[in-house]
């Protein structure tokens, strides 16, 4: 099962790098891949991006089905695009190079097909980062660096405690759901959707109840081993930012500079070869 | 005398949520380094106990108290949650909701984390804490990499990292096999003597807490203690069996022979009973009275396994070559260790995951074409957790609810559900909210929520989990007579009273394969199955072997006693 995508325990430069550098690299790099359509900043920001993941030693499989999913929906997103802008090229870009004429207004253009190549770009230029953000933190060190710039220890924990639960609310999720599918409950596409509907609200009732269960049994113990006692405490797994983590971020930085860099110099957003 | 750790003075706890105190005029004085039991039927107020030692109540659960608890020189109702729990660890029953770090390493850091201190004394604190309780090499696993038993262990690290002098476990026993729960009161026991701590334990399962002896054991009853003295002043008197407690058995096994329980036998545990010569011959006496029912003639085959193989992910198999068959009528229980594959052969008898090879009969017929819903007309599955079965806030509608899926007329719906909830005792209920009942009877109403499309065959999976003795008596009784209404009742289960009680023939599961298939009687005379089933011995077992009787037949002599004392 490669669905669920979590943390995945490995020794590398990068698991090595603490959690906050992490989200941090993750959101300037995001920034740096948002503001730009220049092809050749988001070429390299997807290379560099593989080059990343391939040194973290995660391994393609671990992605396959994350990753597929995901150029599924960019798919679907491109169509959109298209379908409801077919000309956007033609107005960034301000050239009209045909290559077939379709039917009503829509025409394969290069301008659009460039358009949508540096849009999708921009996704690819950020999943493989995003992806080692999710699969190479450990949530409880994760916490521990949010605490330590200033988050609130509690908000750091409650999105790590999440994260550890969640692998027994599956499981409670999937026994809850063969049970009932025993009494006659179905779930499969055959029924109407409102009954469908009904039916999962005969899955969901227990697992709530269940789960308002767990969530006492998981506060009282917290609370009878101390959290919360004081404002703030120490993690076991916290690591020390380190100057490979300066580095990291310096490269983060650099990336979001290049990324300004060359919107001023070719005076917008986007590099046009056409002209 | 020394001054007691933990006192209660004329004590009363009454919740805000309830009309009635729960506890009333508690006085009891705990010394340092004593091993303390506290017993009581279900609802008898010892979970509110313990509550209130570590500060749950009222800081958690709030509450009015009258009278005075102290706890280490502290007055409890002046305290917090955070300065008990520097005097009182508290171990709870469930093993995986209490494991709050990702690993065993940080949950057993949790308290000393909360504490703010320093990484380096931690690491060090954490590696010296899990190596008393052997977890050296599971620093890094997660809790589903761990066994119920390994559960435990990190909690009972986790709260003894903090060097409090009171260790409180409310139900340690609940959720471990018997052999794991045997480990755990051997570890207690040597964790106390070692430190001189102070150990409570809240546990309904008697002669398992004694293992580790015990210098008091708490009588508790609608909310008052009724006894508070030595094992032995207690065995020794009728007081258990009047709260519905189960007595060891070897002191059931004794009385069943007439012998006449003395001081001078020290009863209060197996190893520490002396058995002499008149003893023992009025033992073999007894057993040489007994007659032995004839073996019920064979009934026709309602399910068959043939060379089932199967695994969750490829190239693992979770069971292997597995082959039984259960005839009509029967009453069978499924046990061995966590994870030997128990519940996953339920799931495939269910439909729920399809074998990789080898094929299920139900009358002869091979099931593989049908489809979950169709199997369940034939085979009802009642999972352990109530809770995780219902889904109706009416009583009526949870049980009407596989027949109003079946789009069956009213009029029939109202009828089947009636005569269903006539059959488990639940029809005065039948217009009540699920909330208002019991967990008891809400095991009833998942299983009338089955019975009700009237399958041939019931799959339970730990039917009696955490129940006491009324409450277990109460469900075991109700399954024997649908069962000798026909219907065939297997049982995934680590409770031994049941196996021995209430089964013929038990199945047993190790690492995914079927390592024997023979009565309970007989599990319980061979050691080495035994430990591979991860079961313990029985009393009854030394009983026999000390008065020089088959340990099989004599087993088999007191079950079919007891039942007809019991019934």
């Amino acid at each position: 099962m490669s669905a669920s995508l979590s943390y995945i325990k490995k020794d590398s430069p990068i698991h090595r790098l603490s959690g906050s550098t992490k989200f941090i690299f993750f959101l300037i790099w995001s920034i740096a891949a948002m503001t730009t359509y220049d092809t050749r900043v988001l070429v390299t920001m997807f290379v560099l991006g593989v080059v990343f993941f391939v040194s973290s030693g995660l391994k393609w499989k671990d992605i396959r089905f994350a990753f597929l999913f995901m150029m599924w929906l960019i798919i679907i997103n491109l169509i959109a695009l298209f379908a409801f802008a077919p000309e956007q090229g033609v107005e960034i870009y301000g050239t009209r190079h045909e290559i077939v004429h379709l039917f009503w207004r829509y025409s394969v253009l290069w301008e659009e097909l460039f358009y949508l190549f540096n849009f999708m770009m921009k996704y690819l230029a950020v999943i493989p980062v995003a992806l080692l953000f999710i699969l190479a933190t450990n949530p409880s060190e994760f916490a521990a660096s949010l605490s330590r710039i200033g988050v609130s220890y509690r908000v750091g924990y409650s999105v790590a405690i999440a994260l550890r639960y969640i692998p027994d609310i599956q499981r409670d999720f999937h026994d809850i759901s063969q049970a009932q599918q025993a009494r006659g409950i179905d779930l499969s596409r055959k029924d109407k959707f409102t009954d469908r509907l009904k039916n999962s609200a005969a899955i969901l009732f227990p697992l709530v109840l269940s789960s308002l269960q767990r969530i006492e049994v998981i506060s009282n113990a917290m609370e009878l081993r101390g959290f919360g006692k004081n404002k703030k405490r120490t993690w076991i797994v916290e690591r020390p930012f380190r100057r490979a983590d300066f580095a990291a971020i310096l490269v983060a930085v650099i990336m979001l500079a290049v990324s300004i860099g060359f919107m001023v110099h070719n005076g917008g957003r986007y590099f046009n070869p056409f002209v | 005398m020394r001054e007691p750790i933990i006192s209660f003075k004329d004590y009363t706890y009454h919740y805000r949520s309830q009309a009635e105190p729960t506890i009333h005029n508690i006085n009891l004085e705990i010394h340092k380094g004593e091993r303390i039991i506290i017993v009581g039927p279900s609802g008898c107020g010892k979970s509110t106990l313990a509550h209130c030692l570590n500060g749950l109540n009222p800081f958690s659960y709030p509450g009015e108290s009258t009278g005075s608890l102290t706890i280490c020189g502290i007055e409890a109702a002046k305290s917090s949650i955070f300065e008990l729990s520097q005097c009182v660890g508290t171990v709870l029953q469930d093993t995986d909701g209490q494991f709050i770090g990702m690993t065993v390493l940080e949950d057993i850091a949790f308290s000393m984390e909360n504490s703010c201190v320093p990484q380096e004394e931690m690491i060090r604190r954490t590696r010296q804490e899990a190596g008393r309780v052997s977890l050296m090499e599971k620093l890094d696993a997660a809790p589903h990499e761990l066994s119920g038993g390994q559960k435990q262990r990190v909690s009972m690290a986790g709260v003894m990292i903090n060097r409090v002098p009171v260790l409180l476990f409310d139900e340690p026993l609940a959720n471990l096999d018997p052999a794991a729960g045997r480990d755990a009161i051997e570890l207690i026991g040597h964790l106390q003597k070692d430190d001189e701590k102070t150990v409570v334990i809240i546990e309904h399962r008697l002669e398992d807490a004694m293992h580790m002896g015990a210098d008091r054991i708490i009588l508790m009853e609608n909310g008052r203690i009724i006894s508070d003295s030595s094992p032995e002043e207690l065995f020794l008197s009728d007081k258990l069996k009047k709260a519905g407690i189960r007595e060891p058995l070897y002191l059931t096994a004794l009385k069943y022979a007439g012998v006449a329980l003395s001081r001078d036998m020290h009863v209060e545990h197996m190893q520490t009973l002396r058995l002499d010569e008149p003893h023992k011959e009025k033992v073999r006496k007894w057993f040489a009275e007994r007659t032995h029912k004839e073996p019920a003639k064979e009934r026709p085959e309602v399910l068959r396994a043939q060379k089932i193989h199967f695994g969750y992910l490829p190239g693992k198999e979770n069971l292997t070559d597995i082959s039984f068959s259960i005839r009509e009528g029967e009453m069978v229980s499924i046990v061995g260790k966590n994870g030997a594959g128990k519940s996953t052969m339920a799931k495939l008898l269910c439909g729920f995951e399809k074998p990789d090879q080898g094929t299920l009969y139900y009358r002869g017929k091979d099931m593989s074409g049908d489809t979950i819903k169709e199997r369940a007309s034939h085979i009802g599955y009642v999972m352990q957790n109530p809770n995780q079965m219902i889904s109706k806030p009416m009583i009526f509608e949870e049980v009407a609810l596989s027949l109003v899926m079946q789009k069956l007329p009213e009029e029939e719906i109202r009828q089947r559900v009636y005569e269903t909830l006539k059959i488990c005792g639940l029809y005065e209920f039948r217009n009540w909210p699920v909330n208002a009942l019991s967990y008891g009877q809400k095991k009833r109403v998942t299983i009338a929520s089955i019975l009700v499309v009237s399958p041939q065959i019931l799959i339970l999976d730990e039917p009696t989990a955490g129940q006491d003795f009324r409450h277990y008596t109460e469900i075991m009784e109700f399954l024997r007579e649908l069962n000798e209404k026909g219907i065939t009742v297997l049982m995934i289960t680590h409770d031994m009273h049941l196996m021995l009680e209430y089964t013929s023939r038990s199945l047993v599961f190790a690492d995914g394969r079927k390592i024997a298939d023979t009565t309970p009687e007989a599990l319980f005379s061979d050691p080495q199955l035994l430990e591979r089933a991860s079961l313990k011995e029985t009393s009854l077992v030394e009983i026999a072997e000390a008065c020089g009787l088959a340990p099989e037949s004599y087993i088999r002599a007191f079950i079919e006693y007891d039942r007809e004392v019991r019934a």
